[in-house]
């Protein structure tokens, strides 16, 4: 039964790849059913943006489903959910009017929903699955006000009517649109302070779902905002650009910060999905102010950097999130403390969860550091706007982007490391087994998408190129090289990852040659570890996940306001014996503490005094009515 | 082409056979400075090759990233050999990434060196990988942010056209905003080659050692690999130094007596920066580990300071 609907999701993802590959090369359509759907009917088209991201849901859908299909799980659960999920993910990028839209993405989110209530038995489960329904709702009703409001002012619901009409509208009613749908695409994208359910949702959901939800979901709100602020509105006062540019910063350098104190290695994954984002929305936020600026050449550049990283987190957040299923499939457990030593055990699972992990920390010459790299060049070109705030906005975004993708590298050390290195430190690790070969096959081609997209820049870049232009209108020369090397901006930066990677080939192989070649020892004698002359060796001496993020626990404490419990219980009779030593180091969250918190005792508080009002009388709600309409009368 | 080989060629054997050198100069310096007589400059060519000749012991525990991670090091110094002018304004490989593909590569290194250190499974190794990466996390912006107020004042990340620049236009440096990414990409120097007041090369004390933490397992052949390429990248990290702010000497030309001139500068700078270096290491003592962020803050304040300079005061 889930085997049939994870083959039914793959056909839809390999369609999908079809179509939006197509979308991307310039074939246009337009579909429209007028009696399918209510006010405006069913409107799909294909543009090359709508493309690409159906290029995302398809190129991790297919291996998302035929890893669900081969993972040995034989429960029935989210048999119908998933591929409802994935097919109205297709349907969102080619929504052409309002009720389209907001019905393939409500679709999206209530069958996101019930897999993500994967395990209603569980209480975490389900209050994972209430956040997120709450959260999503939020944001939907913040679209749904946007959108009506741009349908009343505009006299259509259809987005193409928008885009004509939109520069006519007052820059008031323009900036309360934006900030409605700013903020409901915003909320599904996990940006920070609206990403509480993201961390939560994630790591409930199974693992091929979480891929989905992570690699692809998330970025249909950058699609959203993408789309809102640059094509629907057209261009944005600079104030739209700087809150994203600004709001991406914040959000990379959070979302890291949480990541690596994480121990969970599914809610490390969702952590650093809001970083990823954050890095995304950088590359947004440039692009809108320079299109704004009317640097056009760098408003492709930056928006061409974005859907680079959006492309690549899609890959390698997959491919994570598939290698973290495999582990917790073989381990039962997603906490990191009782991992360790599984690289003997599943080689092949580490290997490409160390492809994937080299790949997010944006390691040369694999696919994050080409979109690093290019959301770099086009930052540090922030010069040509004569504005000193502005420049000062853009500075901050450098140092926010370098601060994160260090952060980034030591996170993904953590996860890596601690997982799959040194010994086991549980017996369910010491007795783990590879995953199935469907499993494993899915993670080796993502793994191999990662290092395609690394090596093959000069190939991609100009693609994105084209997608941007046909969003943005911006017609400027931006790419220029030939196969090895990627040179942009009139020659201001080259990129070669094809030459770096023929390099460091070299420069591994030459130590090896020269060492033979000079006749140095060449056997090895294995023994254990040294330990300062203590007799065994054991994993309670091994570095735990808590201890390798202290540093950063304490360096950021200001931050993480952690919190030390120590328990000890003492031998009744004296207290040299201990029996017990339990240790705690939580870290609080400050958006819980100080946003969330606040807002839910405030509504409790309101809704205690409302209560005031409500009798439980007939007559009395008889006499509100009434009340209600002499009032309306009056209005009138 | 032939000629570009040559210097690419020229530039890694600078880099791989200059690096002990540097380290051995430093080392002597220091001795002296502190009154004792020291070992002569050479001593690290007779260390490296008496653990070449030495049969490394592997620990069980570990994986085959352990015995990967020295070849991986040594590969991304040399290939950042390829990157930094270091006899010529334009390396082999300066096309290949810019400024920010060195500093990548800087991190490529961090991150096997300290998956390796995870990868012995003792508590000494764990405790100096996560000290390694907390500081080379804090230490990027302040590198990225330094370099970037340099490549402002000269219009391009292309390392060779700052350094061309540079040499062009000698007044482009007479500026506070250049002193003040000096002083900052100083600092981050040493954090990120774990030298005093960051991290002590001498020591292999158990509490405040990083580095060496790290590498405590090695031995043997990989010992030499992993001690050669930290001394690359001391180099590497001064050539940088040297040959960015300093901007004396380094060549655009591809001839015989211009390379031999570039080459001698390069030792002059480097002499004098060694110089500064064992100074400092002799006078100042290592900072607790959890000062080290208020000393990198510090130097990020020095780089934004730089930074914003340029914006301030075009």
């Amino acid at each position: 039964m889930a085997a049939a609907g994870a083959l039914a999701a793959a056909a839809i993802g390999l369609v999908a790849l079809v179509l939006g590959l197509g979308g991307v090369a310039g074939s246009a359509w337009t579909v429209v059913v007028d009696w399918l759907v209510p006010l405006g009917g069913l409107e799909l088209t294909l543009d090359p943006l709508a493309g690409l991201f159906l290029v995302l849901v398809g190129g991790v859908a297919l291996p998302a489903s035929f890893y669900a299909a081969g993972s040995a799980e034989r429960s029935a659960r989210g048999a119908l959910a998933y591929p409802v999920f994935v097919a109205s993910m297709c349907v969102v990028p080619l929504a052409a009017n309002t009720m389209t839209f907001v019905i393939a993405w409500e679709l999206m989110s209530l069958a996101s929903y019930f897999l993500v209530l994967h395990e209603p038995e569980e209480r975490a489960s389900v209050r994972a699955a209430w956040v997120y329904a709450v959260m999503t709702h939020a944001g939907l009703a913040c679209l749904l006000a946007g959108m009506l409001l741009m349908g009343a002012w505009t006299g259509s619901l259809r987005f193409a009517d928008w885009r004509a009409a939109a520069p006519g509208l007052g820059a008031g009613a323009r900036g309360v649109v934006f900030v409605l749908l700013a903020a409901g695409f915003a909320g599904k994208a996990g940006v920070i302070p609206l990403h509480v359910w993201l961390p939560l949702a994630h790591p409930a959901a199974p693992s091929h779902v979480s891929a989905l939800m992570s690699g692809v979901m998330i970025k249909l709100g950058v699609y959203g905002l993408l789309r809102a602020g640059l094509d629907w509105l057209g261009a944005g006062p600079a104030w739209w650009g700087v809150a994203v540019l600004l709001a991406g910063t914040v959000s990379s350098v959070i979302g890291v910060l949480y990541a690596l104190v994480d121990n969970d290695l599914k809610k490390l994954l969702a952590f650093s999905s809001i970083e990823n984002v954050g890095i995304i929305l950088i590359g947004v936020g440039a692009g809108m102010l320079y299109h704004g600026a009317g640097l056009e050449g760098l408003a492709l550049l930056a928006l061409a950097a974005a859907l680079y990283h959006t492309l690549n987190h899609a890959t390698f957040k997959a491919l994570l999130f598939l290698g973290a299923g495999a582990v917790v499939h073989a381990t039962g457990t997603r906490n990191m403390e009782a991992m360790g030593g599984l690289i003997k055990r599943m080689p092949w699972t580490a290997a490409c969860f160390l492809v994937g992990s080299a790949a997010i920390a944006a390691l040369p010459p694999l696919n994050g550091f080409v979109s690093e790299w290019l959301t770099f060049v086009a930052l540090l070109q922030n010069t040509r706007i004569a504005q000193p705030m502005l420049n000062l906005v853009f500075a901050l975004g450098v140092a926010g982007l370098a601060l994160t993708s260090g952060l980034a590298m030591a996170c993904f050390v953590k996860a890596f490391g601690i997982t799959f290195l040194a010994l086991p430190r549980g017996d369910a690790a010491a007795r783990a087994h590879e995953a199935p070969p469907a499993m494993r096959a899915a993670m080796v081609a993502l793994a191999v998408v990662c290092v395609a997209l690394g090596l093959g820049a000069t190939l991609v870049v100009p693609a994105l190129v084209t997608v941007a232009g046909a969003l943005t209108g911006d017609r400027a020369p931006v790419a220029v090289g030939d196969w090895l090397t990627l040179g942009v901006s009139g020659g201001f930066a080259t990129l070669s990852t094809l030459a770096i990677a023929v390099a460091l080939g070299a420069a591994l192989a030459l130590p090896l040659i020269a060492l033979r070649l000079a006749g140095a020892a060449r056997g090895q004698r294995r023994y254990e570890t040294w330990g300062c002359g203590r007799m065994l060796q054991t994993p309670r001496m091994e570095c735990t996940a808590t201890a390798f993020a202290d540093p950063f626990r304490r360096v950021f404490g200001f931050f993480y306001r952690p919190e030390k419990r120590l328990d000890i219980t003492f031998h009744p009779g004296a207290r040299y014996f201990v029996q017990r030593i339990e240790y705690a180091n939580p870290t609080r969250s400050i958006f819980d503490d100080w946003l969330y918190r606040p807002a839910l005792d405030a509504l409790r508080s309101v809704a205690h005094r409302a209560r005031a009002i409500q009798s439980g009388s007939a007559n009395v709600y008889l006499a509100y009515i009434f009340a209600a309409l002499l009032l309306l009368l009056a209005l009138a | 082409m032939i000629a570009t080989l040559l210097i690419a060629l020229g530039q890694v054997l600078v880099a791989g056979a200059g690096a002990p050198l540097l380290v051995g100069v430093v080392r002597t310096l220091k001795a002296r400075l502190a009154g004792r007589r020291g070992p002569s400059p050479w001593q690290p060519y007779a260390d490296l090759r008496k653990l070449l000749g030495k049969e490394p012991v592997v620990s069980t525990t570990t994986s085959w990233v352990f015995r990967a991670t020295p070849y991986v090091l040594v590969a991304t110094m040399l290939v950042t050999a390829l990157v930094v002018p270091i006899l010529v304004a334009r390396p082999a490989l300066g096309f290949a990434g810019n400024i920010i593909l060195l500093m990548y590569l800087f991190m490529l290194g961090t991150f096997f060196l300290a998956l390796a250190g995870l990868d012995s499974g003792s508590a000494f190794g764990g405790m100096g990988s996560s000290r390694e990466v907390a500081i080379a996390a804090l230490a990027e912006p302040t590198i990225i942010l330094a370099v970037f107020a340099l490549a402002l004042r000269a219009e391009t990340i292309n390392l060779g056209d700052v350094v061309e620049r540079l040499a062009r236009e000698p007044l482009l440096a007479a500026n506070p905003a250049h002193l003040l990414a000096f002083v900052a990409f100083f600092i981050v120097m040493l954090a990120e080659t774990g030298r005093l007041p960051v991290d002590n090369p001498a020591t292999h004390l158990e509490l405040t050692m990083i580095h060496e933490a790290m590498v405590l397992e090695y031995s043997g052949r990989y010992l030499a690999l992993v001690e050669w390429a930290s001394a690359m990248r001391l180099f590497v990290f001064m050539t940088l130094l040297a040959n960015l702010f300093f901007p004396w000497g380094v060549t655009s030309l591809a001839e015989p007596v211009p390379l031999l001139l570039g080459l001698l500068a390069l030792a002059g700078k480097l002499a004098v920066l060694a110089a500064a270096l064992a100074v400092l290491e002799t006078t100042v003592a290592k900072l607790r580990l959890f000062r080290v962020p208020e000393l990198l803050a510090g130097s990020f304040a020095l780089a934004l300071l730089s930074v914003t300079a340029v914006f301030l005061v075009p």
